[in-house]
């Protein structure tokens, strides 16, 4: 074990999160493969997908893969930057949105 | 050491990376056996007016090493008696360069073969060499034009300043001439290959991106594009190891390792002539000075196509670049 939580080279390992549960893992790989090959959307679209969420969930295994993906389908770095804003507006507009939680809390507790 | 053996050293092994050969044998593919030579690939040169950061040729304007007409004509001699060969592929540094390059189209495409040259298309920018636009016409020669992106910047940072305006302005002359528009029988072929140390994606993707964006912005049209990965050999290797992506590159590659694109590689059908009349098994085996496995294949003068048919291939680390993913080589993805 190394000190460190998250490893670069761990990403290598993705292929074995099944061991333990081999069926899980099966379902799952073919979920992951049909989900994020080409269908109605293009590859090079779903690879801007992935990384927006990789982005936001803060994921640096998907990070690192996805990137490397975009490049590869010749996404360009506005086009990826541009992506990663989709996601950050949209985090922050689910922020925002859930305030409204505390708004409606605050207006039924204040006198 | 020579250039060579220091990169061969770099390319042996490698941290956390099996041995390409044990990899060979673990999917019971080794040794690595040609089939049929039917390519003739002809490296006339290393002097090239470019120097882009990925060369494994490590091509440039001040190299000398040049074929001479004396090579060239021995290069003929075997054209013209081994019918197997069907095609004939011309390749560098910058082939318009070579100053007998014009003499050896001509009687070449006399022959009746598929004739092909690959040109970085800069060159026919240039007053001195723009007469090969009218001389590969007149020949039917197939054009494999480098365009590494349709990103401006990224083309640029790979070939210099400019270079990809330059690209652009040769290609809407070739496709004035008839190149890469249907009907024409002239066909402009694109190479694209990444500009940093990722691989490229898959091949019909960008193939749509180059077509569309080309022919939207700059009213431009080609045949194929080929996807090419770039080979851990030369520049590329120099680049790869300065900028500390080395060991990451080559783990890609070896994650992708493909057993199907090993009974592909373009080795199997191809004979890397360099200009100086070695024979090797391809371009790159050239630029790391691995020779042919036979010892008694050294140069043109042994030239000896059953021997060729049945030769093993000279393998070493890099050869992980023609076999990631689908595949990839002087040809593009292999299918
Ligand atoms: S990659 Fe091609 S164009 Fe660029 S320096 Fe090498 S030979 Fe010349
Ligand atoms: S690098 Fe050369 S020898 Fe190795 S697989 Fe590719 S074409 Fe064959």
């Amino acid at each position: 074990m190394s000190d460190n939580y998250y490893e670069k080279k761990d990403l290598a390992d993705f292929p074995n999160i099944g061991e333990y549960a081999p069926l899980q893992g099966e379902k799952f790989f073919e979920y992951y493969g049909v989900s994020t090959g080409a269908g109605k959307l293009t590859e090079r679209e779903k690879a801007l997908i992935a990384l927006t969420t990789a982005v936001t969930h803060n994921c640096p295994y998907c990070i690192d893969a996805y990137t490397n993906k975009c490049l590869s389908l010749g996404l360009s770095n506005d086009e990826m930057m541009e992506a990663v804003h989709v996601g950050a507006s949209m985090v922050a507009g689910i922020t925002l949105a859930h305030s409204t939680q505390m708004r409606k809390i605050i207006k039924k507790k204040e006198m | 050491m020579t250039n060579a053996e220091q990169q061969l050293t770099l390319l042996t092994n490698i941290e956390g990376v099996e041995n390409f050969q044990d990899k060979l044998k673990s999917s019971k593919q080794h040794p690595l056996q040609a089939s049929q030579v039917e390519i003739f690939q002809i490296n006339v040169g290393k002097r090239c007016n470019l120097s882009c950061k990925h060369c494994h040729v490590e091509a440039g304007p001040n190299r000398v090493e040049m074929m001479t007409e004396a090579t060239f004509n021995k290069c003929l001699e075997i054209l013209k008696k081994t019918p197997e060969i069907h095609t004939i592929d011309i390749t560098g540094g910058s082939p318009e360069m070579n100053p007998y390059l014009e003499g050896f189209i001509t009687e070449a495409s006399a022959l009746g073969k598929r004739l092909i040259v690959r040109s970085n298309l800069i060159i026919l920018m240039d007053l001195k060499y723009k007469k090969f636009i009218d001389i590969y016409v007149n020949n039917k020669v197939e054009l494999v034009g480098s365009l590494p992106d349709y990103h401006r910047d990224r083309t640029d940072k790979q070939r210099g300043k400019d270079a990809f305006d330059q690209s652009i302005r040769v290609l809407q002359l070739l496709n004035s001439k008839g190149y890469g528009k249907q009907d024409s029988g002239l066909i402009l072929d694109l190479v694209h290959n990444p500009v940093g140390a990722y691989c490229p994606g898959d091949q019909n993707a960008l193939e749509y991106e180059y077509r569309n964006r080309l022919k939207k912005e700059y009213d431009i049209e080609f045949n194929t594009l080929f996807c090419l990965t770039n080979m851990p050999v030369g520049r590329y290797l120099k680049y790869l190891i300065d900028s500390d992506n080395y060991h990451d590159y080559l783990n890609e590659l070896v994650s992708f390792y493909n057993p199907k694109a090993v009974e592909n590689v373009m080795c199997k059908t191809t004979v890397s002539v360099s200009w100086d009349g070695k024979l090797y098994d391809c371009d790159f085996n050239q630029m790391l000075d691995l020779g042919m496995n036979d010892p008694d294949s050294v140069t043109l003068d042994d030239f000896d196509i059953e021997k060729l048919n049945n030769r093993n291939i000279v393998i070493h680390n890099h050869c992980y670049g023609c076999t990631a993913g689908s595949g990839s080589s002087c040809q593009g993805a292999l299918d």
